[in-house]
This record gives C-alpha cells, structure tokens and sequence, in this order.
C-alpha cells in the first residue's frame, strides 16, 4: 500500500469510527429529513406525490439534510488539532480532500438509505422507480460531497462557520440539483418509470463530479497552507 | 503606479459609449417585431457578456495569485468580481425590463439565459461575505482565490445544465445574437459591446488605482505616526 493510500484509509476509517462512536451527525441528518418531509406534506397538502413534486420533495430534503453534515465536516479537525496532524504528516495534502469526499458520500448514502425509503413509504404508491434511482443518488452524492468538502474545509476556518456553508453551497448545487431532479422526475411519475433523458442527466452529474473534483483536488493544497 | 494611462482609457471608454450609443439610436434600425424596446437589447448584452467575461478573468487571476503568492493578483482577481457583480446588477434589471416590455412579465423562467444568469450572479453575490467571514488577511486572500477558481469552473456548467433543464417542446424564446441579425444591428452591437467592455476596462482600472492611492497613503501615515482616517475595509483587499 503507497502511503497516500494507507494515509487516505486512515483518515477515512478515522472519520467513520468517530461518527459511529458520538453519532453527532448521522441522526440529526435522518431526523431532519423526516421531519421535512412531514413539513411537505402540510405544505403541499399533498398525501402522495409522483413526478416533478416528488423529485423536488426528495433533493430539496436531501439537500438540505447534506448541508447539516457538511457543515460539522471539518469539526473535529479544527477543535482536536487534526489541521495541524495532517499538516505536520509527510503526505499529500489532497489525501485528506479524498478522505473526507468519502467519509461525506458515506454519511450521504447511509442518510439516504433511511431517508428514501421512508420517503417512499410516505409519499409513493409504486417503489418500482428506486431501483435505477441508487445511481442517480450515487452520483449526486459525490458532486455534492466535492463542493461540500471544499466549502466546509473554509468555512470552518471563519467567523460564520454555520452561515457559510448554506451560503456558498446552494448556488454551487444548483445545476446538481437540475440534473438530480431532472433523472428523479421520470423515474417517480405516476405510470410507472420511464427513462426520458435519463442517460443525459446522468452524464451531467458525472460531469460535474468530474470538475469539482478536479478543482478541489487542484486547489486543496492552497487551503491547508498556514 | 495603477493610474497610469487611465487618462486615455477613459477617454476612449467615453469616446466609444457617445459612438454606441448614436448608432444604437440614430443608424440601427427599428426592430419589425419589437420595436423600440428591443434597443435595450444593445445594454442588457453587452453586458451580460462583459460581466460573464468578468467572472472567468477574476478566476484566472485568482490562479495566478495561487501560483504566484503576489497579494496584487488577489487585489485584481476582487476588483474583476466586484465590478462584474455590479454590472450583474444592470444586466438583470435591464433583463426584466425587457422581459416585461415585449413578454409583459418582469421574470421569465423559461429564458435559460437570464435563468443562468441568475444562478451565476447568486453565487458571485456570497463572494462578499465569504470574504468578510475569515479574519486573517493571506487567508482571506487564498480562500477568496479558491472560490474564484471554483466559481469560474462553474459559469460554463451552470449554463449547461440550465439550457438543458428547458423541455424540448419550449422554443428557445428569442435568438442569440447572430440568429440572422442584420449587418447594421451587428455593428452596432459589435460597437456597443467594446464601449461596456473598455467601461469594464475602466472601472477595473480606476477601482485598482483608488485601492492603491489610499494604501499608498496609508502607509505614509503609519511611517508619519498619524492616526489613520476613514474606515478600513475588511473585504477588500490591499494594494501596494
């Protein structure tokens, strides 16, 4: 194993045990996109949803439930000294970018993991549609944790850690989300899933999991120096 | 150092606009469709496209700050954004009056143009209090060079994703610019486009210059021992 790779297993198992073992944000996730969901449910007065309102439902929740973990990302590394480790380390710093993308797409998929399929139960009438959805979940969630972990590896480095996330994170989103709406759409329409456009969405998520993983590769580097 | 040659530039911007602005009233002709109001079409472009132009040339010079550590390319990479977003301003309200002129509504969601202006322009708005938000001044400088960079990389995307957002059956509202636009309009747009970006040019330049000129004399204060005057902008960046 190179040491980048072992350094980037370390920091990734890491993070997961930390979680597993304070549980500081995975519930709270899963807890608030329950209770969005419910807010939805008065506010659309809707007790089912299909097609455009049940993808926008679902992203919007989702969403909005990333940029809790997002924002508690770099915590621990900010208040325990772990900034300092990385840096005093003989490894790459775009290592720890790498760790942290993972670490985030894994709080994603566990979250979504209970929050799809209470979406369905809440909203749904056929789950036939979540099958093909886990890719667009999939790609979502690593464009998602690329921004995500590039902004929160700065706003945790600032006075308004809570504001800037939200803050710089959601226009960054905006074409993920039209691209993870736009996949969602025809996949949760009312006859059952149809596949309109769905190879294009999906080349437009990959796209932009490429460029901004690229860039905070790039310009980790940049971040880390003190 | 920055004034120099600012005399002749904005003399070539004022030049270039007083040009613009009698073609676009006295030689272009009247749109068959749309009449008078269409001549806004001469404003809201240009500098939608200078603006845009803007947005990328800050991220270049945010790439060069990163490569170079010189604090001068933050000052310009700041001044391109914050002229830009100033000129962002005017493009969505020159937008929404044209919207509201020849489509009777303020806003149009189905225009992907405007739309992905939009998005761009909300982004580009948080650069200030992202700035504002970290103390330290080289920090500061090496964020805001990476939201630029970032920001940069996602102009083209978001205007990607945006036109593909529109379902197939939605026309594209107007043509682009050179969708069989006649020889005169085309000057004339060519004409009005260099005026707002040698404006562009100008307000970069001035901007740079007065950042400069009350560094400049900030530091023969502190070398005087006086006590500075004026308040001492946290967002902005210093230039020597």
């Amino acid at each position: 194993m190179t040491p980048s790779r072992a350094a980037f297993a370390a920091i990734l198992a890491k993070d997961l045990r930390a979680e597993l073992r304070t549980l500081q944000s995975l519930p709270a996730m899963a807890l608030f996109s329950v209770t969005t969901f419910v807010i939805f449910r008065f506010g659309l007065d809707r007790t089912s949803l299909s097609g455009s309102l049940a993808a926008g439902v679902l992203w919007a929740t989702l969403l909005f439930a990333a940029v809790l973990g997002i924002n508690r990302l770099f915590v621990a590394e900010r208040e325990e000294g772990g900034f300092d480790a990385i840096r005093l380390a003989p490894i790459d710093r775009s290592v720890l970018f790498a760790a942290k993308v993972a670490a985030l797409v894994v709080y994603l998929l566990a979250l979504e993991l209970v929050a799809v399929p209470i979406f369905a139960i809440f909203f749904l009438e056929d789950a036939a549609g979540l099958g093909p959805l886990v890719a667009v979940l999939l790609l979502t969630d690593l464009g998602l944790a690329a921004t995500g972990t590039l902004i929160s590896s700065m706003a945790v480095n600032s006075r308004a850690r809570d504001l800037l996330v939200p803050l710089v994170l959601l226009p960054l989103a905006v074409p993920l989300m039209i691209a993870a709406t736009g996949a969602t759409e025809p996949l949760l329409s009312l006859g059952g899933p149809s596949y309109d456009r769905f190879g294009t969405w999906l080349t437009v998520l990959g796209l932009y999991d490429l460029i901004f993983g690229l860039v905070g590769y790039a310009v980790f580097d940049f971040l880390l120096e003190d | 150092m920055y004034g120099k040659g600012l005399k002749p530039l904005s003399i070539a911007t004022v030049a270039m606009l007083a040009l613009s602005l009698s073609l676009v009233f006295f030689y272009a002709p009247l749109d068959g469709d749309q009449g008078f109001i269409q001549k806004i079409f001469y404003l809201h472009v240009p500098l939608a496209m200078t603006a845009l132009v803007g947005f990328i040339v800050g991220g270049i010079f945010a790439i060069a700050h990163l490569r170079t550590n010189d604090r001068k390319w933050d000052a310009y990479s700041y001044v391109a954004i914050h002229i830009s977003v100033i000129f962002g301003v005017a493009v969505l309200i020159t937008g929404a009056i044209w919207a509201k002129a020849s489509w009777g509504h303020w806003w149009v969601w189905n225009e992907p143009t405007l739309v992905s202006f939009l998005i761009v322009f909300l982004l580009y708005a948080t650069y200030y209090p992202f700035r504002y938000a970290i103390e330290d001044r080289d920090r500061q400088a090496r964020y805001a060079s990476v939201f630029a960079v970032t920001a940069g990389a996602f102009v083209p995307l978001n205007f990607m994703a945006v036109r593909m957002a529109q379902s197939l059956v939605h026309p594209r509202v107007f043509a682009t610019s050179n969708g069989g636009l006649p020889g005169s309009m085309m000057l004339t747009f060519l004409c009005s486009l260099a005026a707002v970006a040698l404006l562009w040019t100008t307000l970069v330049k001035f901007e740079l210059t007065a950042k400069s000129a009350s560094g400049q004399v900030k530091r023969l204060r502190r070398a005087l021992d006086a006590p500075a005057t004026g308040g001492n902008s946290r967002i902005a960046p210093e230039v020597s």
